[in-house]
Parts: C-alpha cells; structure tokens; sequence
C-alpha cells in the first residue's frame, strides 16, 4: 500500500487535507510490530499469508449505526501470524534442523512446513495438512525429537470472511527433552477435511471428535468421527463464529438489555 | 417378562430387548436374559458411583465387562464459546466454574495465559499468593477425590472424613477470597484484591488442623484390608498406555513416571520451593491413592513455605490500563464492592469514573497471537490455548481438560474386570465432569 503511492499524489491528499479513510494517513499505519509481514522479508513464491484475526473498522465495532467515537475512519488490518526468519533463537534452531532433517530421511518434502512462527516464545510449526501424519509420526518417533505426549488438539475459527478460517493446532510434548511446540493446519470451511493424528496419538480419539463437534472438521481416518459433547442429533457447529450464541433479551429494572452477542461490542 | 411393572418393563427394540430396571427385579431381568450370556447396560449418568454425570455403556458377561464405553456431555454449558463474547476480565468468571473441584487451577492458567499474550509479569505477592491458594485448592481437590472415592466403594467414614476436612478448607478459601467456590479472585494482572490481615493465623491455624487429621486416613485406609483388596492391581495403566492416551497427572504418576509440571517445567516461581513428586510403580487405583494422599502433606508444605516468603507489597500489576480499578473488598455476603472506591469515583475523581467504566465495560486490548499454558492441575496437566486477535475479547479459549482427556482410559483400565473394579477404577482417574464438558 505504501509503496504504491507516488509521491506527486501523496503531496496533493496532504494539500487537499481530505485523507480517504484507510490510506496512508490513516492511523492503521501506525501498527504495533507483526499486523502486518515486515518490508522486504524474503517470502518463497507461493508464500500464503496465515490471516489470524479479522479486520477492523472504527473504534467501537459498530456497524449498524454511526461510530460516535469519531475514530469511524480508522481501519485496522487483520492480523497475519508473521513468519519467522532464522535465527529463532534457543532450542527452536536445532529443533528445526532435526526435523527437517528426519523429514528429508523420512522422504518428506522439506515445504511440508509451510511457515515457522515463533511468538512469546513458542514455536508453531504451520503444516500442509497432507503432511500432517508423516510429520506427527516423525516427531514421535525421532531420536533427537521424542514428542511422546500430544497435550492437546485444539481448533480455531477465525471467522466467516477469513480465508482458511478453520485451524487444527496440536500441542505436542518431548518429556525427553522438555520441550512444547505447536503444529497447526489451516483449511477453508467448504473443505474441512483434515487426516486424524490418532493412529500415532490415540490421546486424539476424544479431541478430534470434539473439534468435529464444535466446528465441523473432519478428520479423515478417525475410528469413530462422531459427536462427542452434542447430543447426536445436533445441527450445527457451536463453535463456529457464525454459530450464534443464542440467548434472549432480558428486563432488568425497566430496561431491556440484549443477550451478550447483540451487545455493543468494543472489540 | 412377565411383570406388570409399568417401570420394569421390557421392550423390543432394534438392537435387542430393552429392559428399564428399577431395582429389586433383577432376577427377573436375569432369568429372562438366561441362555444369552451378553447383557448391554447403562451406568448412569445419574448414579451414585460415576462420579457425576458421568454415562457408562457396559456389555456385561455375567458380573465381568467384556466392553465399555464412556458417554459425555451431560454436563456442556458452552464455556468456551462464553468466553468469546465478554472481556478478558470476564472471561474468569466462567472458567472457574469449569473444574468446580479446582477452580483456582482454571483461574490462574486462565490468567497466566492472559499474562503471557500481554507479555506482563505480576508482582511477586500476587505469584506467592496464587501459589498458596494453588495448594489449599488442591488439598480440598484430593480431600474430595478420596471422599467420592471412599464413598462409591462403600467405605462412608472416608467419605465423611473427608468432606469434613474439606469443609476446613473451603472455610480458609472463604476466609481469604470470599468465597468458597467459583472465587474469581485470580485475576489477569494478579490478585482481585488482598489477603485479610489475619490470613497467617487462618492458615497456619489450617496446617495445624490437617497435620493432626491427616494420619487418620492412614489409620482409617491406608492399612485397611478391605481398601485394599479393593485398589490394589485394580485399574490397572502403565506408563506406556498413559503417555499414548495422553493421561497425567497423579495417574501417570501412579505408573511411575514423576512428571509433575509444577517441576519439570516450573511456573510462578514453584522453582522456589521444596517439595516432593510422589510416584509408585504399581499403576495401580491403591497406587493412586496413596499419591494423593502424599500430595496433600507435599502441598501443605508448600503452604507453609508460602507463609515464609509472602512479604507486603502489591498484588496486582501497576498498569492502570490492566488492572482492575475497582477496589474489591469482602463483606458479609462475599466479595463486593469497596465503599471508598465507589465513593472516589462518584463524588471525588471524575476521571477516575471514566476510566473505571472505560476498563470494565470495554475491557483492555490484547495484543493478537497465541499461547498455550499448561499448569498441573490436581487431575494433570490443565492447558490454556488462548488466541487474541487484538480485541477486547478472546478468539478463542480452549482447554485441555484433564478430566476429559484422562477419561478415555476408561475402557483400557476396566475391560475385563468385574463392574465393582470399574468404580474403583473411575474413583482413581477422578474425573470432574464440569471440567469435563465444560
């Protein structure tokens, strides 16, 4: 966006003093570190952003009415897990390396990995969700990577005009070494299919069928994909974000006040 | 069949006849299922011995279960979904009421994970504090393990025992938080408020209580015959079979693998203290209990050593953007609102209303990205996954439930065995179905 301008343009919107909202005079320039991919960063050719968040307009999320704040021009972009470069610092580098290089003998192509994210000094490892179960048996089985226990499978959706908005992130354990990393698969909500990890975690079995549950992925190969915390007749995806929360307004000392999703939201 | 039982009936179905029993006519059911040795039969979810609601699908032949299958969900109050839609200040008032039996291990991994997105550290008062309470809720946890445990296996003196001894601690939860379940007192930033004045008096007056008491268990269980024949080889789960269903805590422990997170991976400052991680070798439901009944005297020592190092000074960070601005206090029906605070910002400081309504009806921004907390929960490892994506509310919380994760030992723990080794076998893994469904 800032590249694109030229300079003789940027001089007549100073002159005219009528920024438009959400060019470059707008205060979504002015972003903390990691809303958006750094300058000039090396990026492979089919480099896909991993959007986390949606965008935002205005101070006080109101779309409906105006935004009273006077802030209604502002535009903030949604947030884009930024890849990290090498050095990752600590253990994470020789992590790394192990793992590509039991990848490489295992026969995994090494853009298996799709991006490294490391942030408030945790590693997620983003994966290519056909090379889901090779990479899972390789960090299990590995000598220099022993990640026996699979903590924990969680899902993320990060709303409905989010591109790949379905997320699948496991939370793999080395007791060997002490070490937690973070795996996560990103697929788009007509196909949410992912492999199920249960034949080399079967600590899964449960979490895989939640996530199923709660928002509909499916994980390929499960013994039994069925819904878990949901009656079994259940429509839907509670979880998903365009799932309502349901409720019903409530009277309280003369005022109605909606249920909590139909509130005014800050956020 | 031959009752006219409207509440003993049997009906043909598509999987099989179907009987209702409602005690006092199994014989019937028996001598109508003779000859056809394979018996399908629902424990629960409401029973006396499944440790809440907690449904059991058993196919019995004769008193052995050949197979068995957990059913869950009865208790699914959409915590998580919750979550989404209020502050991350809110956001603790629904998560304590998750594991009812720890709800400060919720609270505090909950707040840690808040912590760490902020990329915060909270005052050191607050992490001792937190800690202490960490310990007594635990006790109180264990306290309640062992007295449903006791109680499903029909020994009552346990169960009383017990609860009269959590009863002590929810008395001094009482005392320093307010309330003796669902506190919300850890908040994001540290603690809600401080502990009373007289707190050292309250607790030491507690680990005096429980350090006479406790002995009692080892002469009411711990050498009893009966308990014993109970427990002992029964839910049986080595360590291989707990790392591959992912089960922790005093289970795992039990298969003799001391991996307690309170040690291998050290969080508010547990470093700091001097206490043991108790393990057996048998893998066993006696193995367990004796684990926790160690615990209990291990966490009690923790509670003292907290004691030694709290020193005065803040409990809650300095950031007046974070920290919440009202100053709470305890009255008579609990934790409320503090008198001089609501008179500061109504009648003196203007801008202190504003900015007390500004940060507890919009809440503060977190900064977008992800973490994953893991604490040790009395069941096991209890992780928050947290996502922000920069808003005043959370994208998502997930937990990692150790009740729900360590129930799927259920079958591998019980197959083969006799129905009453399946209880004792449900009263070792102890799962909270709160936590469980969330």
């Amino acid at each position: 966006m800032r590249k694109g301008v030229a300079v003789s343009e940027e001089d007549k919107l100073i002159g005219s003093g009528k920024p438009d909202p959400g060019d470059e005079h707008s205060s979504a320039e002015h972003q903390d570190a990691g809303l958006e991919p750094a300058e000039g960063a090396a990026r492979p050719a089919d480099y896909q952003p991993v959007v986390a968040g949606r965008a935002r307009a205005g101070m006080f999320g109101v779309s409906d009415a105006g935004d009273t704040s006077g802030y209604g021009g502002l535009r903030l972009p949604a947030h884009v897990a930024p890849p990290t470069e090498r050095p990752y610092g600590g253990w994470f580098d020789e992590l790394a390396d192990d793992l590509l290089e039991a990848l490489r003998a295992k026969g995994i192509a090494e853009s298996a990995i799709q991006q490294v994210t490391v942030d408030r000094g945790e590693i997620t490892f983003y994966v290519h969700r056909e090379h889901l179960v090779g990479v899972c048996w390789t960090l299990r089985e590995d000598p220099s990577l022993r990640f026996e226990l699979c903590s924990s499978v969680s899902a993320v959706d990060y709303g409905v005009d989010v591109p790949q908005r379905l997320h699948s992130v496991y939370h793999l354990t080395s007791m060997t070494y002490r070490r937690r990393i973070r795996l996560e698969v990103a697929v788009d909500v007509d196909d949410p299919h992912i492999p199920s990890v249960v034949e080399v975690y079967p600590t899964a079995d449960w979490q895989e069928r939640e996530n199923w549950d709660m928002f509909g992925i499916v994980y390929d190969g499960h013994p039994a994909l069925t819904r878990i915390l949901m009656p079994d007749d259940w429509d839907g995806h509670p979880q998903r974000k365009d799932y309502p929360l349901g409720g019903i307004p409530v009277e309280y000392k003369g005022a109605e006040i909606p249920p909590p999703d139909e509130r005014r939201a800050y956020s | 069949m031959t009752s006219a039982d409207p509440y003993a009936s049997a009906r043909e179905t598509t999987e099989g006849r179907v009987y209702t029993v409602t005690g006092g006519d199994w014989d019937e059911v028996l001598e109508d299922a003779a000859g056809d040795e394979r018996i399908v039969m629902n424990l629960g979810p409401q029973h006396p011995s499944t440790h809440g609601v907690l449904r059991l699908v058993l196919e019995l032949e004769g008193e052995t279960v050949t197979q068995m299958r957990s059913v869950i969900g009865y208790l699914h109050t959409g915590i998580e979904k919750n979550t989404e839609y209020r502050t991350w200040t809110q956001g603790v008032t629904f998560v304590t009421r998750m594991d009812y039996l720890a709800p400060l291990s919720n609270e505090a991994a909950y707040c840690m994970g808040v912590e760490k997105l902020l990329g915060i550290e909270v005052p050191r008062r607050a992490q001792i504090g937190r800690v202490l309470l960490l310990e007594l809720n635990r006790i109180s946890s264990h306290l309640v393990a062992l007295a449903t445990g006791g109680m499903e296996l029909g020994a009552l003196t346990g169960m009383t025992n017990g609860f009269r001894e959590r009863e002590e601690a929810l008395h001094l939860l009482e005392h320093l938080t307010g309330l003796r379940m669902n506190h919300a007192f850890i908040r994001p930033g540290g603690l809600a408020q401080d502990f009373p004045e007289d707190y050292q008096e309250k607790v030491s007056e507690f680990i005096k209580v429980m350090d006479k008491r406790l002995p009692d268990y080892d002469k009411l269980l711990t050498g009893n015959p009966i308990w014993q024949a109970r427990l002992k080889d029964v839910g049986y789960l080595p360590v291989d079979a707990c790392l591959a269903l992912g089960i922790t805590g005093p289970v795992l422990r039990s298969a003799g693998l001391p991996w307690d997170l309170r040690k291998t991976e050290p969080y508010l400052g547990y470093e700091e203290y001097d206490f043991e991680v108790p393990t057996t070798t048998e893998a066993d439901s006696y193995g367990r209990y004796l684990i926790r009944l160690e615990e209990i005297h291990q966490s009690l020592k923790i509670m003292k050593q907290c004691l030694r190092k709290l020193e005065p000074g803040p409990v809650m960070v300095d950031d007046a953007k974070i920290a919440w601005p009202a100053k709470l206090t305890i009255g008579s029906d609990g934790m409320g609102n503090s008198l001089e605070h609501v008179r500061k910002i109504m009648g003196q400081s203007m801008e202190s209303l504003i900015h007390h309504f500004k940060l507890v009806t919009e809440g503060f921004r977190v900064p977008p990205g992800q973490v994953y907390v893991p604490i040790e929960s009395p069941r096991g490892e209890l992780g928050y996954h947290m996502v922000s994506d920069g808003g005043t509310r959370p994208m998502r919380v997930h937990v990692r439930e150790p009740s729900f994760v360590n129930l799927q030992a259920m079958p591998a723990m019980s197959e083969g065995a006799l129905v009453s080794d399946l209880i004792a076998a449900v009263a070792s893994l102890d799962p909270v179905m709160g936590g469980c469904d969330r």
